[in-house]
């Protein structure tokens, strides 16, 4: 079985809302799968729940063929799951080699590696080593929150919205980034931007009113203006 | 100036006792976002267990190390029965903390008796010393010692290991401290632990000081330490540290010059950094 990642009709309640009615779909290892629909459809609360934040109500999730739907979240990082927030999370009070610190669940060679790799990539990072991450800038927080979930040996990244908030120069940069580490890793990523979601992606699924509506290659997605135009509102 | 250096001394003192109580209170609201108002309460049985130790073993030494295992031990079991079941929700937690609160003060009394007891220093620490016509109470200088080395081995801790750094990101952001894999219920528990470790060295430090411990201290001094921690910024370590300085010099002065304002001094130097920056001498704007 390729599936790193498998939903199979999660729902997931936030108190008395329900927003996950039943999203499936499948991550096939090596690739960029791309969740887009319209703001407010259960995309965040689509990779809160996988990563046990918001728990799933209903549904199971499959990590590396074994259920984690009901595991705390420390333990499904654990597992091998990267995760850069919406928001970023980062710790505003903390320098960027602290921050990074923090991520690092176990120092050692191919943690150094990927660290070297990760600070290649993102320069800035290196220049502001010991810079609070509360005054780097908005495209420099969303490197130092992708340098985080990658440093691990993480076989799966979630990232939200890397480009949200970020100005087109510096979305090209991040975009970049995530093109180069595509072959390091598989990623499940939620992007507005259908530019960015189009040339990083492989595979998409569309998810409405907390389901998922449609699905297939990023190619076939591109051809079907009928599809971007209902699901995505793009003209 | 005998007269300055002395209310100096006698107020870094009380500050230091503050800051013991004080300071796990801080990182317990900071990191747990728990108000917890049985703290005292820890206080007050670290200062019955030690001194009860000190008594039965002759030696202060071990009364300083039982108070805190006390503490140890007190705080583990109040994380684990009475504090998490209310994590999230304030209004739970005031009330059962507070009701714990009464039942560790009322077990003191069931199990040492209702009256006060008496504490003394110990030989080596008793008396005074003589610098160029000063004196200066061996006790005292004690106390702002073990203060400010509980200070310097927080701050050590806090800024130079990953624990201590995982508590500071967790002070920010819990979620995302999660989402890298680190499990925060064992930190919130480490945390508790140690605040209420130091709580209960304070409390066996006080006894000798005050010459005298009761069931009630608890709150008494619960009371300034949530001024101090109000003062200092809630969840800020270091602020914690100066504004009991700060409380301890104030009480200090003030109960020698105007004794009757020596409790409102504090209540008024609390009511105007609430006015000027609510956040707190230290703390970060919510």
């Amino acid at each position: 079985m390729n599936d790193l990642l498998k939903l199979e009709h999660v729902e997931t309640h936030i108190g008395q809302y329900h927003i996950l009615q039943g999203v499936s779909f499948e991550v096939q290892k090596g690739k960029v799968t791309v969740l887009l629909g319209r703001n407010g459809a259960g995309k965040t609360t689509t990779l809160r729940t996988i990563m046990g934040l918001n728990p799933a109500s209903k549904g199971i999730i499959t990590f590396k063929d074994e259920p984690v739907q009901s595991l705390p979240t420390y333990t499904i990082a654990k597992k091998g799951i990267g995760y850069v927030p919406e928001d970023q999370g980062i710790f505003a009070g903390l320098t960027v080699e602290e921050n990074m610190k923090v991520a690092i669940q176990t120092e050692n060679e191919q943690t150094a590696e990927r660290m070297e790799y990760i600070l290649n990539l993102f320069p800035d990072l290196k220049k502001f080593w010991k810079k609070q991450g509360g005054n780097l800038s908005g495209g420099q927080k969303q490197m130092l929150s992708i340098a985080r979930a990658y440093v691990n040996e993480n076989e799966l990244l979630l990232i939200d919205e890397p480009s949200k908030g970020l100005a087109p120069i510096v979305v090209e940069k991040v975009m970049e980034s995530i093109l180069q580490m595509k072959d390091q890793t598989t990623i499940v990523l939620v992007e507005q931007n259908f530019m960015m979601a189009s040339t990083i992606g492989d595979c998409f699924y569309i998810i409405d009113d907390g389901r998922t509506v449609s699905h297939g290659t990023m190619q076939q997605l591109k051809e079907d203006e009928e599809m971007k135009r209902k699901y995505l509102g793009i003209a | 100036m005998d007269l300055f250096i002395n209310l100096t001394l006698n107020g870094l003192a009380t500050g230091m006792l503050i800051f013991l109580l004080a300071a796990g209170l801080t990182l317990i609201f900071g990191l747990m976002d728990v108000l917890n108002f049985a703290h005292g309460g820890l206080f007050a049985w670290g200062a019955y267990s030690g001194l009860w130790i000190y008594s039965e073993t002759n030696s202060f030494f071990i009364g300083i190390i039982g108070a805190v295992i006390t503490g140890f031990v007190l705080g583990i079991l109040t994380e684990k029965w009475i504090i998490k079941p209310v994590y999230g929700n304030h209004v739970q937690q005031i009330l059962i903390t507070l009701g714990l609160m009464l039942v560790l003060s009322e077990m003191l009394k069931v199990i040492w008796g209702p009256n006060q007891m008496m504490a003394s220093p110990p030989d080596y620490l008793k008396g005074s010393w003589e610098l160029g016509g000063i004196i200066i109470i061996k006790y005292r200088v004690f106390i702002i010692l073990v203060g400010l080395l509980i200070f310097a081995g927080v701050q050590y801790v806090l800024k130079k290991t990953k624990i201590g750094l995982v508590v500071r990101a967790g002070v920010m952001n819990k979620e995302m401290v999660q989402a890298l894999g680190i499990n925060i219920q064992k930190v919130f528990m480490y945390v508790f632990m140690m605040g209420a470790g130091m709580a209960a060295l304070g409390g066996v430090l006080l006894g000798p000081y005050s010459g005298v411990i009761h069931a009630g201290m608890g709150m008494e001094f619960a009371i300034l330490a949530f001024i101090v921690v109000v003062i200092g910024g809630m969840g800020n370590f270091k602020g914690s540290v100066l504004a009991a300085i700060l409380v301890g010099l104030s009480g200090s002065f003030m109960a020698y010059y105007v004794p009757d304002l020596s409790l409102a001094v504090n209540m008024l130097l609390m009511a105007i950094v609430l006015i000027i920056r609510p956040q707190g001498l230290f703390g970060a704007k919510g």
